[in-house]
């Protein structure tokens, strides 16, 4: 077993950033569902509050971190010109085949990539400035809530296209 | 203002800091000011070699994505840091901005759209 430093960095972008982002989106999506008056008790809501922000605040981290080492580690191996062998994007545009993979998934995943650490940064700010007060303000907490699901979809999206644009012509 | 539940008996127990709801309108706007940057830097890239030659190739190594998104990403936090001075005592209400923004986030995934942006390459 033995992997290349580009392949060691597709990893950390792909699977290391990408699996802390998968993991604290659930369990902030779950904290932030359940901090409401029914689901809490008094003795509870500080160490719920804790892991809370803790959840979020990883999140955003993770999607920083994806986006940083995506775009000015990993995306300079895909996009070389002179590269030999090929470079990814090379080898995707030189068959009318695979040449969508690059025209149209690397095209989005490159942009829409970068707004899932924008609006996961905007609901972990929610959360450690609210605080407790999102208990008692339910439109609040639900604002942080629809940022907190957008982010992940727009990082859904980048990592998809990502995961299967790897299979097709992988950064070696 | 928040609409505020206090009939519940556990909120009683728990210990509130009253804050305003001016700096979390002013993340939620700024975030939609970042994501629409992004949409029109790309669509700009497209639409003009001089930007995307110019302006957006911070590296060539990275190409004009370096300077897309780092602008895009300064817009962002300047925007942020405005309304946040702005808003800070405000109860400016999060409904309001969420809807706002959610229109600037719409714009700007369109803007980030291959199908979109592309048809505005230059010759």
């Amino acid at each position: 077993m033995h992997f290349t430093t580009r392949e060691w960095w597709t990893l950390i972008h792909g699977m290391v950033f990408g699996a802390a982002f998968l993991l604290a989106f659930a369990g902030g999506l779950a904290g932030l569902y359940s901090l409401r008056p029914g689901l809490i008790t008094a003795e509870g809501v500080a160490e719920r509050l804790r892991r809370l922000k803790i959840g979020v605040t990883a999140m955003a981290v993770a999607a920083w971190g994806t986006v940083i080492t995506g775009t000015w580690i990993v995306y300079p191996w895909y996009r070389a010109e002179d590269a030999r062998p090929p470079s990814a994007k090379a080898q995707l545009l030189a068959n009318a085949n695979t040449a969508d993979w690059h025209e149209f998934g690397m095209e989005w995943k490159e942009h829409i990539a970068w707004i899932a650490p924008i609006l996961a940064t905007a609901a972990a700010f929610i959360v450690l400035y609210y605080g407790t007060n999102l208990i008692r303000h339910d439109r609040v907490r639900k604002t942080a809530m629809i940022l907190f699901v957008l982010a992940f979809a727009t990082a859904v999206v980048a990592g998809g296209f990502g995961a299967f644009i790897t299979k097709v012509a992988p950064v070696k | 203002m928040a609409t505020t539940d206090t009939d519940h008996p556990v909120l009683k127990e728990i210990e509130f800091e009253d804050k305003p709801e001016g700096p979390v309108s002013a993340a939620i706007l700024a975030a939609g000011i970042g994501v629409l940057a992004l949409g029109i830097f790309t669509t700009l890239a497209e639409a003009s070699t001089t930007l995307k030659e110019d302006v957006f190739q911070w590296s060539t190594r990275v190409g004009p994505l370096a300077g897309k998104t780092g602008i895009a990403v300064a817009v962002w936090l300047v925007s942020w840091v405005i309304l946040f001075f702005v808003l800070r005592n405000k109860p400016f209400e999060t409904r309001r901005a969420l809807t706002i923004s959610l229109v600037l986030i719409g714009l700007g995934l369109i803007g980030t759209f291959p199908t979109f942006f592309q048809a505005f390459i230059s010759e």
